[in-house]
């Protein structure tokens, strides 16, 4: 890991130059929602100078489906599967993110066993996204197939464990509050572990494909910079934080979890471009391992719920409450009102693709069209979560 | 099926000729390369990428060629919600496509709505607007799910008959092959269903 690191620092990046014969002549062309590399429904309006983009408008609400007012109408343990669906790639993280500011808003302590679960559940879910990920950025590039095939293939492995433990492929909706909905085997454990173990040889094979490759280099390296002041100022958290340089991980910052429990490092970026935030996906998945190799290590039998906690009829007192964790794609939380009823009063989601996004038309000013569908797979958006 | 007789064919067969019809070959090369068009909506989507990639492989039915543009698609797939600002550009898409064309909904949602049904901005279902062939159940459903749905489409496929009083919608001239637009009303989208795709269901009450 250090070889590519060097690498990184090392490496030459001369600024790209777009210029247009057609001064001041606008097209407004609208991107989206049906295109194969929007991520589902996402649309752009695009006001190109040539090929250059000089003006860069999103269009949301494609995928609009009442999150938020559906949860306060239901009841607290309802809006659990719900969440699976808000970024529907990591439904884990979303199940912890939830149970963790719920309890947080009742007071609900969660026995060892169920903590260790949450860990290598929610990092198993780092792994497959940031996986699926990289092979998606590489098809939007244009490696239409490869990539996506080998993400797809360790994705599946994963996916796999989710299945055996929680009876769903995606929609796992496996987090209580208090605890976890079923124990793991030993058996399950072991074959986690042994997945683990394997995960670094596909890492290898995946790094050595594409991320020296000339071409992949040329289409992300000063492609799409951001600074460091916007991001902190627009609220960018996660994965695209990191490549600006900006230490901050919100494992290390709240230690949530066990996590103040693990051994890891925070890889951080220094040009803050596209390069940058594909690197930081490909680092993060080494240092997820080193976790996932310690929580394995040093989980123990034990309950695995809380026994105090009634789901049924939950009524948590009044008050209000946020849970945050670091998702995949950043700082996901969940802000809830309780006025003591069996439903939350408010219930907020603070999506982190969504805010990432923010600062698209900022990347993509000045660059070429296709660099747009670049430079958008590098945030990394599940529109699930942008619209709600 | 084919109108040959069938120990006329085999006997020939056991002589090395090999006869078909002309409906029967037509059906076996469009049931066997069915280009879907790239198009996600929500969650199901996810799936539908899995059901094309490495582990279940649609390539072995025919199916692998996602084309981005709907001219060149056969089959659409509606992988996801629908909600009520997307249902004008689905139709759109279902209109561009050339005959002969299907499609699979894929999911609750896109049947009924799902669990997001009890939502203002979501369609109860795309029936409403465009013919569904095969609808698959399931929240996502599972990648075997869609293949099964796929081969069910193929089984569909190789049963129209190409000429005759009951040969396929697509061949019939006074069949409608593009469906209106839905349009955005004052509180709902104009009309709430077409008509003549969509019967609400009726329910008897004993």
């Amino acid at each position: 890991m250090s070889a590519t690191l060097q690498t990184l620092e090392a490496m030459e990046r001369p600024p790209v130059r777009m210029t247009s014969r057609l001064e001041g002549e606008l097209l407004e062309v609208s991107m989206g929602p049906q295109h194969p590399s929007t991520h589902g429904v996402f649309r752009m309006n695009v006001a190109l100078e040539g090929e250059i983009v000089r003006k860069l408008k999103p269009v949301f609400g494609y995928l609009h489906r009442n999150h938020e007012q559906i949860g306060e109408h239901t009841t607290y343990l309802g809006s659990m599967p719900y969440t699976d669906r808000l970024d529907y790639f990591c439904s884990m993280s979303n199940n912890w993110a939830y149970a963790l500011s719920v309890e947080k808003l009742a007071g609900i302590e969660l026995p060892e066993r169920a903590q260790y679960l949450r860990v290598i559940l929610a990092e198993l879910t780092r792994l497959q996204n940031h996986a699926s990920l990289l092979g998606f950025l590489l098809s939007d590039m244009g490696a239409w197939g490869t990539p996506l095939m080998y993400a797809f293939r360790e994705r599946e492995k994963i996916l796999d464990l989710f299945e055996s433990l929680s009876g769903a492929r995606m929609m796992c909706d496996y987090m209580r509050f208090g605890g976890c909905r079923v124990d793991a085997s030993d058996e399950w454990l072991a074959r986690a572990k042994q997945i683990v173990d394997r995960f670094p040889k596909f890492l290898d094979e995946f790094e050595e494909l594409i991320l020296g490759n000339e071409i992949v280099i040329a289409r992300t390296q000063n492609v799409g910079t951001l600074s460091a002041d916007l991001a902190i100022s627009a609220g960018i958290t996660g994965p695209m934080l990191r490549a600006c340089g900006v230490n901050y991980d919100i494992r290390k910052v709240d230690g949530y979890g066990f996590y103040p429990r693990f051994k890891f490092r925070i890889p951080l970026g220094e040009h803050g471009d596209t390069y940058d935030r594909l690197m930081m996906r490909a680092l993060e998945m080494r240092e997820t391992i080193e976790i996932l190799k310690q929580a394995l290590a040093q989980i123990q039998p034990g309950p695995i719920v809380n026994p105090k906690v009634r789901i049924r009829a939950f009524r948590p007192p009044v008050g209000e409450a946020y849970g945050r964790i670091e998702a995949p794609k950043g700082e996901l939380g969940f802000y809830l009102i309780s006025d003591g009823g069996p439903n939350p009063y408010r219930y907020r989601v603070r999506p982190p693709s969504f805010i990432n996004l923010t600062v698209l038309e900022d990347m993509c000013l000045g660059h070429s069209v296709a660099d747009v569908m670049v430079i958008l797979g590098s945030v990394d958006i599940v529109m699930g979560e942008v619209d709600r | 099926m084919s109108e040959i007789d069938e120990k006329l064919r085999t006997e020939l067969q056991r002589q090395g000729v090999w006869v078909t019809s002309m409906q029967e070959l037509y059906n076996w090369g469009r049931k066997n390369s069915i280009w879907p068009l790239q198009f996600g909506l929500a969650c199901c989507a996810i799936e539908m990428i899995a059901t094309a990639a490495s582990r279940y492989d649609i390539a072995r039915f025919g199916g692998e060629v996602f084309r981005p543009s709907p001219r060149q698609a056969d089959l659409m797939i509606v992988a996801g919600t629908v909600t009520k600002k997307m249902a004008p550009q689905i139709v759109r898409l279902y209109n561009q496509m050339a005959d002969p064309k299907y499609v699979i909904a894929m999911g609750a949602c896109a049947i009924s709505g799902g669990p997001f049904k009890q939502g203002y901005n979501v369609l109860k279902g795309i029936d409403r607007y465009i013919p569904v062939d095969v609808y698959i159940p399931g929240c996502p459903p599972r990648p075997e799910a869609l293949l099964h749905a796929f081969m069910e489409l193929q089984r569909k496929i190789d049963e129209q008959k190409l000429t005759g009083a009951n040969k396929a919608e697509h061949l019939k001239t006074d069949q409608p092959s593009e469906f209106p637009v839905p349009k955005f009303g004052e509180h709902d989208l104009e009309p709430a269903a077409n008509c003549a795709v969509f019967q609400p269901p009726v329910i008897e009450r004993t």
